[in-house]
């Protein structure tokens, strides 16, 4: 948008020179600015993504198919994609498992979305969105994946919502020449998701599948596993569910010394600490306002009307990172205190940092 | 006009302090429920407005290429003058305000818009949005009153270098925007004060600078010449586009602060204001327009001028949809709701120029808040008076 972006005065290709000419016509908006008027997925664009269709999996949760621009450049299952949406008006980003395996012929990926009780974005995906929306995308990032030779021995724990990048796994094919144990935890049956299609790897003995129902059975405690798979502790194992599980999870593991065997994904942060609080200063917008301890930088600003940059919200993806010119700002994930005299600008993931004092973000 | 303080009926008199505070509580509960219902249907109608201006704007240059042909030519000319209308009025202005910042899209914020004029929007917005929105109308602090060259009130000293002021609005009227750069620079005060020479002062003049080459550039050189042996034609199209802009933003600018019943507020009468009485600043210092819905459009519902002044940073769509009820606020607490229609308003706005080119008419005597101790109560001194010399 703007024409005040300094630009490097490196090497100028043809390309360049054309684009700049191309800029002189246009100014003060970009050739880009047009050309997002009809073909918003092209290469070159930043990326974005056409909602194809909405397919319900089960009573509160659906798969969406996004068909991505043209400068996608795929993922590895078990990877997540960010995905920027407009509910009510308002962009919202948010981080989800791709559940499709790489290269689907139609090009097209999917993302499994449960929508949870009072989710702004989760509910709106699940209910609301039609065939046909623009969503904003970011390429598809995460560690929660399975080295390139993968383990003889698999185990999965999941849980919930849990269970989609372990899908995304299993589609593209992690229990062709391996031992696949999947463990999976939902309130009842039929809120499985993907639940007829595990089951079915199951019947035809490709998995061995343990489903869990956390309504008649109880949730799951980590030391019931010596019995449902006896060899856990000697399986590379992948475990995705909710905060309670995992911390569970990597206790038991840690205190077997099989740590290096445990991979995890998480979807929400874990609050260990708050801040003290204090008045955030948004230097460029021109913006101060008075944050509590427990509220991350990043939400303070958006509720504030900076245009804040943002990402999985949960102090993974280092989308949301800033400067912080002056002041302290505590990690709400560990409680872990970060200062800054002026002139630092160090820089900081807004989304799980609260203010300890008064601070000043360069944005 | 003259300083509300200095009125022989001060049209604020009937109300007490607590009246004022109410008033900002009613307001305060408007602009509380537009808030809470923003949403969709607000994002649509900008992004509809924006893509329509684009579309419009890269069709008109489409057929300028060919301005050659009489009927190319007109049509290109209107389709243009329509986008650059657009592009600065309902969509730039409204924007650069921040009142699409809550959708929180990178493309639609005021802190990265840029728009089709030749002061750069950082310019502008301090000098709109900072001192202008927080100084509506308060002599000697709100350069808008008279832009700095002008005299629009009573209460500014007369010189007889405003013998010339009709002249010069019409001059500003046909180069607007450039007017607006230079005052948004406070070019004549820096200038004066010798502060021209001033690092700070030098760094914005190039911003500006930069600002008029590219579009210079873009509208005089390169689709001039992207057209060929049209070239001339299309010279004079886009000249004409920005003349009828700049003759339109300028009118419906005018309106706004300018025309007979819009009232002035002395320096000394803003201390220590409350948000009740900043509102009523707001209220009694804009006048309205009206119209149809495309007139709204076009001025970027600046003819909301009163809706906006009070809300300067509430989505533009909204304004027509509140009007009612802050007319109903004006109605119930006894204050006049300036409003009229286009060619009326420019009027009044122009009469006022005209009219204070000229010193003050002295035979309204002195002019007070109260009769004279003693002596009989004053007849009202017609709204038109001037003040004590």
């Amino acid at each position: 948008m703007t024409t005040t972006v300094p630009r490097p005065p490196a090497k100028v290709s043809f390309r360049d020179r054309l684009l700049r000419l191309a800029e002189t016509v246009t100014t003060p908006l970009l050739p880009d600015d047009y050309l997002d008027l009809v073909a918003p997925l092209r290469a070159g664009a930043e990326l974005r993504g056409r909602i194809v269709a909405v397919e319900p999996e089960t009573a509160d949760a659906a798969t969406v198919v996004i068909r991505p621009g043209r400068g996608w450049r795929g993922h590895t299952p078990g990877q997540y994609v960010r995905l920027g949406v407009d509910v009510d008006g308002v962009r919202q980003w948010r981080a989800y498992s791709v559940t499709s395996p790489p290269g689907r012929p139609d090009r097209c990926i999917t993302i499994t979305v449960k929508a949870i009780p009072d989710g702004k974005v989760s509910n709106h995906l699940v209910r609301r969105v039609r065939a046909g929306t623009i969503v904003q995308l970011d390429q598809a990032q995460g560690d929660f994946v399975l080295p390139a030779a993968a383990p003889r021995q698999l185990l999965f724990v999941t849980a919930g919502s849990g269970v989609t990048p372990v899908m995304g796994m299993l589609r593209a094919g992690a229990h062709s020449d391996a031992d696949v144990v999947l463990v999976h935890s939902a309130p009842r049956p039929e809120d499985v998701i993907f639940g007829a299609e595990v089951r079915e790897l199951a019947a035809r003995g490709v998995i061995r599948l343990v489903e869990r129902h956390t309504e008649v059975e109880g949730l799951l405690g980590p030391d019931e596993l010596a019995d449902l798979v006896p060899d856990h502790l000697e399986r590379q194992t992948w475990a995705c569910g909710p905060v309670g599980l995992l911390d569970a999870l990597q206790e038991r593991w840690a205190s077997h010394g099989a740590a290096d065997r445990l991979h995890i994904e998480r979807f929400r942060r874990s609050v260990a600490a708050v801040g003290e609080g204090g008045m955030v200063s948004f230097a460029r917008s021109a913006v101060t306002v008075a944050a509590d301890g427990a509220t991350p930088i990043l939400e303070a600003g958006e509720q504030a009307g900076v245009l804040m940059p943002s990402g999985c919200r949960m102090g993974i993806c280092f989308g949301c990172v800033a400067p912080l010119r002056d002041g302290a700002v505590r990690d709400l994930r560990n409680g872990e205190l970060t200062t800054a005299e002026p002139g630092d600008g160090v820089l900081i993931q807004t989304c799980v940092s609260a203010a300890a004092g008064p601070c000043d973000i360069e944005l | 006009m003259t300083a509300i303080q200095k009125k022989a009926r001060n049209p604020i008199a009937h109300l007490s302090a607590e009246d004022i505070e109410t008033l900002g509580k009613e307001l305060d509960a408007i602009r509380d429920e537009v808030i809470a219902s923003r949403g969709e249907r607000d994002a649509a109608y900008i992004r509809r407005v924006i893509k329509t201006q684009r579309s419009l704007e890269i069709s008109s240059r489409a057929v300028l290429l060919f301005s050659l042909f009489p009927p190319a030519w007109l049509v290109g000319t209107a389709g243009l003058t329509v986008a650059k209308i657009l592009e600065n009025m309902e969509i730039g202005h409204n924007v650069l305000h921040g009142q699409w910042d809550w959708m929180r899209d990178p493309k639609i914020h005021s802190t990265v818009w840029e728009w089709d004029h030749v002061s750069p929007a950082a310019q502008w917005k301090h000098s709109h949005n900072e001192l202008h929105h927080t100084y509506t109308n308060v002599l000697g602090k709100d350069n808008d009153l008279g832009y700095g060259i002008m005299r629009v009130d009573e209460d500014q000293r007369w010189h007889p270098a405003h013998l010339g002021q009709p002249f010069y609005n019409f001059v500003n009227a046909c180069f607007f925007e450039y007017g607006i750069a230079a005052y948004d620079l406070e070019l004549g005060h820096n200038l004066k004060n010798g502060r021209h020479k001033a690092p700070e002062f030098r760094k914005r003049a190039r911003a500006v600078g930069r600002k008029i080459r590219r579009q210079v550039l873009k509208d005089y050189v390169v689709h001039p010449l992207l057209s060929g042996p049209s070239f001339l034609s299309t010279l004079a199209a886009t000249f004409t586009a920005n003349l009828l802009r700049n003759l339109w933003s300028h009118s419906v600018i005018m309106c706004g602060h300018f025309p007979q019943g819009v009232e002035t507020f002395e320096k000394t009468s803003i201390e220590g204001e409350t948000r009740g009485e900043w509102y009523l600043r707001q209220m009694l210092g804009s006048g309205n327009i009206s119209g149809s819905k495309l007139m709204h459009i076009m001025t970027g519902n600046l003819s909301f001028q009163i809706e906006h002044h009070l809300f300067p940073d509430l989505p533009s769509n909204r304004y027509q949809e509140i009007a009612p009820k802050v007319r109903d606020l004006f109605d119930r607490y006894g204050l006049t709701y300036t409003t009229g229609s286009l060619p009326r308003q420019v009027a009044s706005a122009w009469w006022k120029v005209i009219r204070l080119s000229l010193p003050n008419r002295r035979e309204a005597g002195p002019v007070q808040d109260r009769p004279i101790d003693g002596g009989p109560a004053e007849a009202p001194v017609p709204a038109l008076a001037g003040s004590p010399a």
